[in-house]
């Protein structure tokens, strides 16, 4: 049905723009228009495409909602008013009308299934045909408005806008909704467990019996070991990224031949899409053992799964954020200053540290928050090579655990929906988002503080 | 004569006259300089005197800016760009691979077209090149410094309150006096000044004018314009480029009035250009 319905609309609306440019051309020849023939075709369009989108948002949801009610009605009232039971009715009831229900079916069953399509045959029809009608009126409304006079061109321009706008409010309102639905499990979370426990604990071990009798089953939620866990990771990260990110941009932006800067920054780029899971093993497979022999060689008791491994890894990682926009920042600050700074007498190096890196400034604590935010969110290299265990530790030679790889391994598992080890992962994820959000607010203020406007 | 240019014969004539016994500052001997395939300067000889004013003028793409970024080697920031011949400053070759282009440049201030301070303070635009050429010994001296040079380019006045704002602030005529400040800043010996005012307005180019009257009694000043006012009101002496050719040479209000070339005279008369 929606295929046939969206054929037409189609088809409707392609011949609509036709008719609609055609006549405003034919017209345009006699008497000076407002608007350019191909806006009143699109003006045609909207008023087809409007009502008939309309008539399909609202009459499928109800048409469906009529059907199933009255093919309910052979069931005892009972089976209604329980929401589980009602639903496996539906879909016994479906199952029978499309032939696909397997095992014998009740007389009961039989009918409902014949009422359901009988009545689902008639209203896509009906939607069928009140959709072809509203579409043929909206065209003839459409073709009737074209005249001399009439601003169509300022019409479609409004629904563009609208359009956009609605665009823009999908992203905006997905976000609203993702922080909401986590919000409402921490706070389910928090009924559980002290918000004070949780965010000052010194002790993570999320577990909750199952029977009551059961031993070693009073969990311990205390976040403390992740956030060190979390930070320390991403403090190595940033300390093999920064340095080495920031040097590259300067290198590739400042000093290298355009023939080295084409094959080198491409190069570059592609290591922002190797997978994480990839770096993860090569993390675990081989930078970790070798860290650990290391290690031993040099007297120091490196654990297999490390902070370090991981964070060297994840440094490696985010090389390419780093740089690739620290370059496009460096880049876009105008050559004038560089001519100025020349034209003084400074040297190149002297140029760069006192001219263009301040000018760049803004760009690139941008570029650092922006990789911050991604070492914070990584998962996979964590899971690989830093391990589970939740050490309150600040020695980057032991096995430590973050916010992610916990959220990973709390939801992966047959655990109560509401138990309380189940909901902390919301209330984790709750604290990694505030927590990333607060760098982004910061790195917008440095951001508004510091950038210099060229024209 | 036709001229387009009006001169103000009798002072032009006494300006002209007070630098005419300067000294030779800079000796360009048949300067080419070419832009990858390129010839864009062909066998240019051009005097420049110590403390007056010289305007290279000519229609664009006559190669006058690139003769003006060979003084200071400029040119040299450029991909591609090569330059032959002999250009001497005190008979010293400034193409001499002994010699340090920072510390030439130090020596040959140079202003841009457009305005470009640099993303700082105004009191830190103007110390920058004392900070790089370590010329003020502590924090007393670099502020004397930079009042100095602020006060030489009439900018002091207007900012004296606010040093602490940054560069980008002020005004486009403002900026470009501050730019002047910032090259006056490390003492050079020459100034090039790159179409200095086409960003400006009439009253901030008035000022700038002026300022380049005074910096003339300290400094030996190169301009590039495309104003023929502009060159007559503040040169002594002018050089016309055309195709890359050095066509003329002479004292402002000769070039101007009695111009000996076909060249010289259809382009001030605003025949082409």
């Amino acid at each position: 049905m929606s295929l046939i319905y969206f054929t037409g609309l189609a088809a409707l609306a392609v011949a609509g723009f036709l008719l609609g440019r055609n006549r405003a051309a034919v017209a345009n020849r006699t008497e000076t228009f407002h608007s350019r023939p191909s806006y009143h075709g699109a003006y045609v369009v909207v008023s087809v495409l409007l009502p008939m989108l309309l008539v399909f948002a609202v009459g499928v949801p109800v048409a469906h909602h009529l059907v199933e009610t009255q093919a309910l009605t052979v069931f005892d009232p009972s089976v209604l008013d329980d929401e589980l039971r009602r639903g496996a009715a539906l879909r016994d009831i479906v199952a029978v009308a499309t032939g696909r229900h397997t095992g014998d079916a009740t007389p009961a069953l039989v009918r409902a299934a014949e009422t359901w399509s009988s009545l689902r045959a008639w209203t896509d029809n009906l939607i069928l045909a009140g959709g072809g009608i509203v579409g043929l009126l909206g065209a003839a409304y459409g073709l009737r408005a074209i005249s001399a006079t009439f601003r169509a061109r300022n019409r479609v321009e409004r629904v563009v806008k609208v359009v956009l706008f609605g665009c823009a409010s999908v992203a905006v309102l997905t976000t609203v909704g993702i922080v909401f639905s986590v919000l409402l499990e921490t706070v389910h979370f928090f009924q559980k467990v002290s918000p004070l426990d949780f965010l000052f604990g010194l002790e993570w071990s999320p577990q909750t019996a199952i029977r009551a009798d059961q031993v070693g089953s009073s969990g311990a939620f205390g976040i403390a070991p992740l956030v060190v866990g979390t930070l320390l990771i991403t403090t190595i990260a940033m300390l093999v990224a920064g340095p080495i990110g920031l040097f590259a941009a300067i290198y590739l932006a400042e000093y290298a031949s355009p023939r080295v800067r084409a094959v080198a920054k491409p190069l570059l780029e592609i290591l922002a899409g190797i997978p994480t899971v990839v770096l993860g093993f090569f993390a675990a497979l081989s930078l970790a053992p070798w860290l650990r022999e290391l290690g031993q060689s040099l007297g120091l008791n490196v654990a297999s799964e490390s902070a370090l491994a991981a964070g060297l890894v994840m440094g490696m990682m985010i090389i390419p954020f780093v740089s690739s926009l620290s370059d496009d920042v460096i880049n876009a600050v105008p050559q004038s200053l560089r001519d100025g700074s020349y034209g003084m007498g400074a040297t190149k190096s002297e140029t760069i540290k006192r001219v263009v890196l301040p000018a760049a400034f803004s760009g690139i604590v941008s570029a650092m928050m922006l990789a911050i935010s991604r070492a914070v969110g990584e998962t996979m290299i964590v899971v690989m090579a830093a391990g589970l265990a939740a050490n309150l530790s600040f020695n980057p030679l032991d096995a430590v655990t973050t916010f992610t790889v916990q959220i990973k391994t709390i939801l992966v598992g047959d655990q109560e929906f509401d138990s309380a080890k189940t909901l902390s992962a919301f209330a984790l994820g709750f604290v990694l988002f505030f927590f990333t959000l607060t760098l982004n607010v910061i790195a917008m203020q440095i951001v508004k503080r510091y950038r210099e406007q060229y024209d | 004569m036709n001229s387009m240019v009006q001169v103000d014969s009798a002072s032009a004539i006494a300006a002209a006259a007070a630098v005419a016994g300067n000294p030779v500052k800079i000796v360009a001997q048949g300067v080419n300089v070419y832009y990858g395939e390129k010839h864009a300067l062909r066998d240019v000889d051009l005097d420049i005197q110590e403390r007056a004013v010289t305007a290279l003028i000519g229609p664009s793409g006559c190669g006058k800016s690139t003769f003006l970024r060979c003084l200071n080697r400029m040119n040299d920031t450029i991909v591609g760009c090569r330059v032959t011949g002999k250009i001497t400053m005190d008979d010293q070759d400034i193409y001499d691979p002994q010699l340090d282009v920072v510390q030439l440049r130090a020596r040959v201030g140079m202003v841009f077209q457009k305005p470009n301070p640099f993303p700082k303070s105004i009191f830190e635009n103007v110390a920058y090149g004392p900070r790089i050429h370590g010329l003020a010994r502590n924090k007393a001296e670099l502020e004397e410094i930079v009042v100095t040079s602020l006060k030489r380019a009439g900018l002091y006045e207007e900012v004296k309150d606010r040093l602490g704002d940054s560069g980008t602030s002020l005004s486009g005529g403002q900026q470009q006096r501050l730019c002047i400040a910032r090259a006056i800043a490390v003492s050079p010996e020459v100034i090039l000044m790159d179409e200095p005012c086409s960003a400006l307005d009439p009253i901030a180019t008035a000022k700038i004018e002026e300022l380049m009257d005074e910096l003339r009694e300290n400094y030996t000043i190169v301009i590039v314009t495309h104003s023929m006012q502009q060159a007559a009101r503040v040169s002594q002496r002018t050089a016309f480029f055309h195709l890359g050719v050095l066509v003329e040479v002479g004292v402002t209000g000769e070039i101007f009035t009695t111009p000996r070339d076909r060249r010289t005279q259809d382009y001030i008369t605003g025949r082409f250009g």
